[in-house]
């Protein structure tokens, strides 16, 4: 592989993204757009008061019996306990214990707190927590941004390979000493970092809109976002290796996207969904990405704990970059 | 003295499904020389030089390039202008350029490609925004940048003005006092005769005549074209076997022309609009694809 040939085909794509002034603004406008948009749409909070339940009671809990809460039971004390914090549960009983937590900033827990001590006075002991609310917003924007992703990676590349072998451009460069690897690392190249500059002023453009939270180390969320990108691009890249007509790569394209939209946990999360959709939602890389952008972002984890979700999105890029340049072909 | 062979082909066939695209041709390409490919459409032109290019690989057959299998020698010194190109879209001429210069180990000195295709005033414009000809002599300084020994240029002039198909010409020539072998595809018979040392004609895939335009004149005919209106031809003549009516004129092959003459004077026919002519590529290529269809 020769860097000259990477360079001068990495170089004339960039220009012609940049150039496509259309496209670009649309590539950084619609994103922000989106999150402006759920920034006033979620401005108002309509959730039911949620109160978390570990352990069997020893005898009946009034307080639980009012309709006005929802009872959300809960195996796992510690995470609960982080969800009181951040304001995605109101209040946590123990049951067992008969220990309840509240989180001394959230208005709904001072009146869950004082609901629960005049149902059952005197019955439960208090263990005050503190920390700042996680909206949907914040749970939703490292959604979207890897939304913007996939959609850019897919059919930035896919739509673009299809067009230039449909019109001739793959077919001139084949006449060249470019070999197909190497057209196909700056196609990955370019794409990767138009991908990355235009995702940082989403993000920080988004950011101006609404002050999300961001507990995480920046570069491990932009090695999350790289390594994500890679393996959408690499896919975009394998779905447009043979295809030359762009209604079906339109079609392929599409077909990939939407489920994966719905499936890895962009606008809601995973969990109670059935056991076999979150097994399918594995397969996509862009639900090991939001995964794991989420959990920087929202919960500051290490790229340590997120080993799990770095490691597999390698192994889907390797995959669909073989698989690509196997079966790619300039006409 | 012989040139050497550049290109050497040997019993080449290809098909596309039930198509049958080329059937067994043989033919070398001495160095230095420009070759021109004539033959109707789908005669399988296009389906040869992409053969010899390396862009479409042969059924069997052979093609050697200096004596060797096609290959990355090839890729290197071979400059490539196909019959439909497009270039990447908001790249200008210049940026173009670099580009393909990039892609080869050795390539010639950008100002000269800029002056000798006439682009100076071109270098900031988008390629999109060039017109036909402007963006035909950029395809073929591309085809240049690597100072190839060996330029194929497919079907080049299709679709341009006359003024811009003679200003191609003199490009072409100048690819040839350079000394570099071309291997020219044309519907153009007059460009064939304008441009081309030696030229194939080709018919169904296979070749069915091969030398110097002039030979190839001089071994298929040996009479002159006479022309005049049609409507001054009397009833009686127009129906002798060397008499043809194109459109308005009617033209007389003869080999003899005072003889001719004589029978229009005999025919009170007036001589004012009497044309000569002698016989072109066109003539060539139509009677020998004619006949060979038959």
């Amino acid at each position: 592989m020769k860097l000259r040939h990477l360079q001068a085909v990495f170089i004339a794509r960039n220009r012609e993204f940049w150039r496509d002034r259309a496209a670009l603004a649309w590539n950084i406008l619609f994103p922000v757009l989106l999150i402006a948009g759920f920034a006033y749409g979620f401005s108002d909070n309509p959730n039911p008061d949620k109160v978390g339940l570990y352990g069997a009671p020893q005898s009946r809990i009034s307080f639980l019996e009012s309709p006005y809460i929802q009872v959300i039971p809960t195996t796992d004390l510690e995470q609960s306990i982080t969800k009181i914090e951040r304001h995605q549960l109101d209040l946590l009983i123990d049951a067992s214990t008969e220990t309840y937590w509240v989180n001394e900033d959230s208005s709904k827990g001072y009146f869950l707190e004082h609901a629960l001590n005049g149902l059952d006075p005197g019955r439960f002991s208090r263990q005050p927590v503190t920390g700042q609310e996680i909206r949907y917003i914040d749970w939703v924007i490292p959604g979207i941004l890897g939304m913007n992703i996939m959609f850019s990676a897919l059919f930035g590349i896919g739509y673009v390979i299809v067009r230039y072998r449909k019109n001739g451009v793959l077919k001139r460069l084949k006449a060249t000493p470019l070999s197909a690897l190497e057209f196909l690392m700056a196609q990955l190249g370019s794409r990767l970092w138009l991908i990355l500059v235009v995702n940082a002023a989403v993000f920080i453009g988004g950011n101006f809109f609404v002050d999300f939270r961001m507990y995480g180390s920046y570069l491990d969320l932009l090695l999350v976002f790289t390594l994500g990108a890679m393996s959408l691009i690499s896919m975009g890249l394998m779905v447009a290796a043979r295809t030359s007509s762009e209604e079906l790569a339109g079609g392929l394209l599409n077909l990939i996207s939407w489920p994966m939209m719905f499936l890895s946990g962009v606008w809601f999360s995973l969990e109670g969904l059935h056991p076999w959709v979150q097994k399918i939602s594995q397969i996509f890389p862009l639900t090991h990405t939001i995964n794991a952008a989420r959990s920087i972002m929202i919960d500051g984890a290490s790229l340590l704990q997120l080993m799990p979700e770095l490691i597999t999105l390698l192994l889907m890029t390797s995959l669909f970059l073989f698989i690509g340049s196997l079966s790619f072909r300039w006409e | 003295m012989t040139s050497p062979t550049i290109l050497q082909v040997e019993d080449l066939h290809k098909s596309f499904g039930q198509v049958h695209a080329v059937r067994g041709i043989n033919f070398e390409v001495p160095k230095g020389i420009c070759l021109g490919l004539l033959g109707h459409n789908g005669a399988g032109k296009t389906t040869t030089v992409e053969m010899l290019e390396g862009i479409t690989e042969a059924d069997s057959g052979s093609i050697l390039y200096k004596g060797e299998q096609l290959g990355k020698r090839l890729r290197n010194e071979a400059g490539i202008m196909f019959q439909h190109t497009a270039l990447q879209e908001f790249i200008t001429v210049r940026e173009t350029l670099q580009m393909f210069a990039r892609l080869y180990p050795e390539s010639m000195p950008m100002e000269d490609l800029i002056r000798n295709f006439r682009l100076e005033e071109l270098l900031g414009r988008e390629t999109k925004r060039l017109s036909g000809g402007q963006r035909q002599r950029l395809l073929l300084a591309i085809a240049l940048i690597n100072n190839p020994d060996i330029v194929f240029l497919d079907e080049p002039t299709t679709g341009l003005d006359p003024h811009a198909r003679r200003d191609f010409w003199s490009l072409i020539e100048k690819i040839k006092q350079q000394g570099k072998t071309i291997l020219l595809t044309t519907h153009y018979m007059e460009e064939a005769y304008a441009l081309c040392d030696q030229i194939i004609i080709m018919d169904t895939g296979k070749i069915i005549a091969r030398g110097t335009p002039n030979d190839l004149l001089r071994q298929h005919f040996n009479d002159v074209v006479m022309t005049l209106p049609w409507v001054q031809v009397p009833e009686a003549l127009q129906q002798q076997p060397n008499i043809y009516r194109n459109r308005e004129m009617a033209e007389i092959l003869t080999s003899n022309v005072d003889e001719v003459i004589r029978m229009l004077q005999t025919a009170d026919v007036p001589l004012a609009d009497l044309r000569v002519r002698e016989r072109t590529l066109e003539d060539l290529f139509l009677t020998l694809t004619r006949n060979h269809a038959a």
